[in-house]
């Protein structure tokens, strides 16, 4: 199969402090990947490098074989890939519909930038009207995204994100900051959506069930580095991942090696 | 988001009745209101910005350019009719922001507010030590024709308030319009969160270009309007006073209402009229207390007074 | 070369003035994050105030030397009144809010000071000369300067070394430090944040009227002298970094020198030279002169 996205050499340096060190990786179509690691081990720097929020000192990123090394998000996005945030990135003055109709807005604007809407394809209106329902954000249609809970708020990012119809989505803690009996809920229902899509996902989270439970694959981070990859069972039985990202004393035994 | 709908049809009987009242105004009133008109464009303009997340403490610049624009288009190119005077003047000043815009538009904030403030004093300065255009005197401005009827004596004078009238008519439906498009929905969202709009793939830096030059394309058109109804025109238009008072109105009418600025804008001419009158070293203070009430206690303006009250009615 | 040395002089001259003034802006930004721009305003005040005091104190017939001090306390006055009463009864209501928001709350408080001062003084000129005058002239070869130039050089100089000396010398700049750096973890730590302000703001205020109080005796006191003043001083403390005060010393050297260099070669553009320094400084090094680093965001 053929990778869909490839780093080779990936780093990033601030000065003194190196963020992301000769990142290697193929991620293969329609995989669920994740990406765990400590804090400030690389992952979300990972995120930033390949979406083109950050620059990388050295490396390259190759999504469906073309460079897109360098490129600004916005670029990026509009090639298909989307991410969703660590603190969730909506518009707190806006309703949680208006959220949705100006992403998809946005979505739909391509390079006619004073066209009307696209023809073909559901009213605006409409289309937004079925992302709220897909992802369950109905009820809170007209509250102001500012004083959604947190768990809802990252719901609007990730619906955001997955409107522009990537082929390949990032998401960036998606469970953080939500209730643990909300967690499995959310992400149901977010892989639910992205199965129906054919996206290529990868997540980063530091809740080792979730990981378990959703993955395919694993990328563990540390300092800048991944020091494992591969199955879930093989990497969170990996001595060093044991040691450095899911901590020795992990009193959890029930779901290790399998 | 605009909570309040200006249907064209609002727009258009608002319209009816700011012409219909003009033979009854007498000559006086008939010229505060001209002025408020041209003013309440440079408000919009601003309005817009602000939607946009922007305060521009610099409209005074493009004010001045339309001004400027309309005056030398008469006396360089010969126009002699108020509307492609009035034309020429949001061009131009359009054109400034079209080229200015390509460095403001990194800006924002304070950062933002002073580098328009920074452009516009460069222009007072350019315009006081320019003696072909009057230096700190200016000169004065006067259309021959109105579309094509004589601009002389009372006849040029409702001319200029029919051509402000239609000036904001046109003006407030196209923003209107715009702000519910596509495009136009991104102020918003520029202003809550740029990276958001970035990630979905749209370029904040072109919105912000745009809005930047339809704000100063409204300015210069103000200007122009103001140079045509005052009949002169001079560099203080371009000073930072000017600006503030444009940021005053804005604030005064809030970002809520298309219509709201000329609202604004004639509570100031008016307030400022009675002040001159009665008690002429009071005026700006009765500004900064009323500015300070709004800010403070009206975030929206003195609209949302108006639309409280309408609310609690059901 | 006589011209050249003028151009230096002047320009140091010219400086000096604003460095007073801009010090007190800088500070009121680095501090509580507050364009001011009713900064003009004190300054005019502490003018009207040292006209005032001068006029009294020369009146009673008391010594000429004595005017120094009653520009000394003019600035005393104004800042110790206007800074607390605007500070606790308006400002302290509005922290927290947009950067913008507390730019668009001083504008108002300039705009009500411009017709205090109006209201308190009246619309006639104020002149109070003679404290200019009382020093005699500086011969500098084929130059010659009223010795107050001097004053007004070695008082920027004061307030320069007094700054630096507060705010890295004391328990007290700490303090101040630590708030400019971060107001919340500050005051989680215990520290006054409120008292820093109050302080601050005063300690502003003071200046701008210093400056004021100090060209009091150079100009015909006005009503509407505040209204170039502040936007000067933005370009000083822009170009030199909102927030450093050494920024503001090398902001206010090069409005100064550039000012002079305008006015002595090139007349016609001194008055746009200075906010085109401004803007190419924004385009450019929009922190100013002197940048600081910024954290990561997401």
């Amino acid at each position: 199969m053929s990778a869909i996205l490839e780093t080779t050499g990936l780093t990033k340096t601030f000065g003194a402090i190196t963020a992301a060190s000769d990142l290697h990786v193929r991620i293969e179509e329609n995989t669920v990947v994740g990406l765990i690691g400590g804090n400030g081990a690389g992952k979300t720097t990972f995120i930033n490098l390949v979406t083109g929020y950050l620059r990388p000192t050295a490396g390259t990123v190759r999504f469906e074989g073309r460079d897109i090394t360098g490129l600004p998000p916005r670029r990026v996005t509009r090639l298909g890939i989307c991410r969703s945030f660590q603190i969730p990135q909506v518009f707190d003055s806006l309703t949680t519909y208006e959220n949705v109709l100006v992403g998809l807005g946005i979505v739909s604007m391509g390079r006619r930038a004073f066209a009307g809407s696209a023809p073909g394809g559901p009213a605006p209106e409409a289309a937004a009207e079925q992302v709220l329902t897909r992802f369950r954000l109905d009820a809170y249609r007209d509250e102001l995204a500012g004083v959604l809970p947190e768990g809802l708020r990252k719901l609007l990012d990730i619906a955001m994100a997955l409107a522009v119809k990537p082929r390949i989505l990032l998401l960036d803690e998606p469970t953080s900051g939500v209730s643990a009996d909300e967690k499995f809920g959310l992400m149901d229902l977010v892989l639910e959506v992205i199965r129906e899509a054919g996206v290529t996902v990868l997540f980063v989270e530091h809740d080792m069930d979730i990981v378990r439970r959703y993955t395919q694959r694993i990328l563990a981070f540390y300092e800048g580095r991944i020091i494992a990859d591969g199955s879930p069972g093989a990497v969170l039985a990996d001595a060093e991942v044991r040691r450095l990202v899911v901590g020795e004393s992990e009193a959890d035994v029930g779901g290790a090696p399998c | 988001m605009i909570r309040r709908r200006w249907t064209t049809a609002g727009l258009g009987i608002a319209l009816v009745a700011v012409v219909g009242v003009a033979p009854l105004l007498p000559r006086w009133s008939l010229f505060v209101v001209t002025i408020s008109l041209a003013k309440g464009l440079v408000a919009l303009g601003l309005l817009l910005l602000m939607r946009t997340g922007l305060v521009s403490f610099g409209q005074g610049l493009y004010y001045a350019v339309g001004a400027y624009a309309a005056g030398v288009g008469a006396e360089a190119l010969h126009l002699s009719d108020a509307v492609p005077m009035v034309i020429l003047g949001a061009l131009a000043a359009a054109a400034v922001a079209l080229v200015l815009g390509l460095l403001l538009a990194r800006y924002r904030a304070i950062f933002f507010a002073m580098l328009s403030l920074a452009f516009s004093m460069i222009l007072y300065g350019v315009l006081v030590k320019t003696s072909a255009f009057g230096s700190t005197d200016g000169f004065n401005v006067a259309p021959k024709s109105i579309l094509g009827f004589a601009a002389a004596g009372p006849a040029g004078r409702f001319g200029v308030y029919g051509v402000a009238a239609l000036c904001a008519f046109g003006a407030t439906l196209g923003i209107d319009r715009y702000l519910r498009s596509k495009l136009g929905r991104l102020a918003p969202a520029v202003r809550d969160n740029e990276l958001r709009v970035e990630y979905m793939g749209a370029s904040v830096r072109n919105v912000v270009h745009l809005h930047l030059v339809l704000a100063a394309a409204l300015a210069g058109l103000g200007g122009a309007l103001t140079a045509l109804a005052v009949g002169h025109v001079d560099p203080e238009m371009a000073y930072w006073t000017t600006s503030g008072e444009f940021v005053f109105i804005a604030i005064l009418s809030g970002t809520s209402s298309v219509a709201a600025p000329f609202v604004g804008a004639l509570l100031l001419e008016l307030l400022r009229s009675f002040a001159y009158e009665h008690a002429p070293n009071t005026w700006q203070l009765v500004m900064g207390v009323a500015m300070l009430g709004v800010i403070l206690f009206l975030p929206e303006g003195l609209w949302s007074l108006f639309r409280r009250r309408v609310r609690s009615a059901t | 070369m006589s011209t050249l040395l003028a151009v230096l002089v002047d320009g140091v001259i010219y400086a000096s003035w604003l460095f007073i003034i801009a010090a007190g802006l800088t500070i009121i930004y680095g501090v509580m994050r507050i364009l001011n721009m009713a900064h003009g305003s004190f300054y005019a005040l502490g003018a009207y105030a040292a006209a005032s005091l001068v006029g009294v104190w020369l009146r009673g017939g008391r010594p000429p030397m004595g005017s120094y001090a009653m520009l000394a306390l003019a600035a005393i006055l104004v800042g110790v009144v206007a800074g607390p009463v605007i500070e606790r009864g308006l400002l302290r209501f509005a922290y927290g809010k947009d950067e913008v928001v507390l730019v668009l709350i001083t504008y108002a408080v300039f705009l009500i000071l411009e017709d205090a001062v109006k209201l308190a003084w009246g619309v006639e000129s104020y002149f109070v000369t003679e404290p200019y005058g009382l020093l005699g002239n500086l011969e500098m070869g084929p130059l010659s300067y009223p010795v107050y130039s001097g004053v007004l050089v070695l008082v920027a100089v004061a307030v320069g070394v007094a700054l630096r000396w507060g705010i890295y010398g004391t328990r007290y700049g700490k303090l101040l430090t630590a708030v400019i750096h971060d107001r919340e973890v500050s005051a989680a730590l215990g520290i006054d944040v409120g008292r820093v302000y109050l302080v601050t703001f005063t300690l502003g205020t003071m200046l701008a009227a210093a400056g004021g109080a100090l060209t009091a005796p150079m100009v015909s006191v006005v009503p509407g002298m505040g209204v170039e003043v502040i936007v000067l001083a933005f370009a000083v403390v822009v170009i030199g970094g909102l927030g450093s005060v050494p920024g503001a010393a090398l902001g206010s050297l090069v409005v100064g020198l550039v000012r002079s260099a305008a006015v002595h070669w090139l007349p016609q553009v001194e008055l746009f030279s200075i906010y085109l320094v401004m803007a190419l400084v924004l385009a450019f090094r929009p922190r100013g002169l002197f940048v600081a680093a910024e954290a990561r965001k997401i």
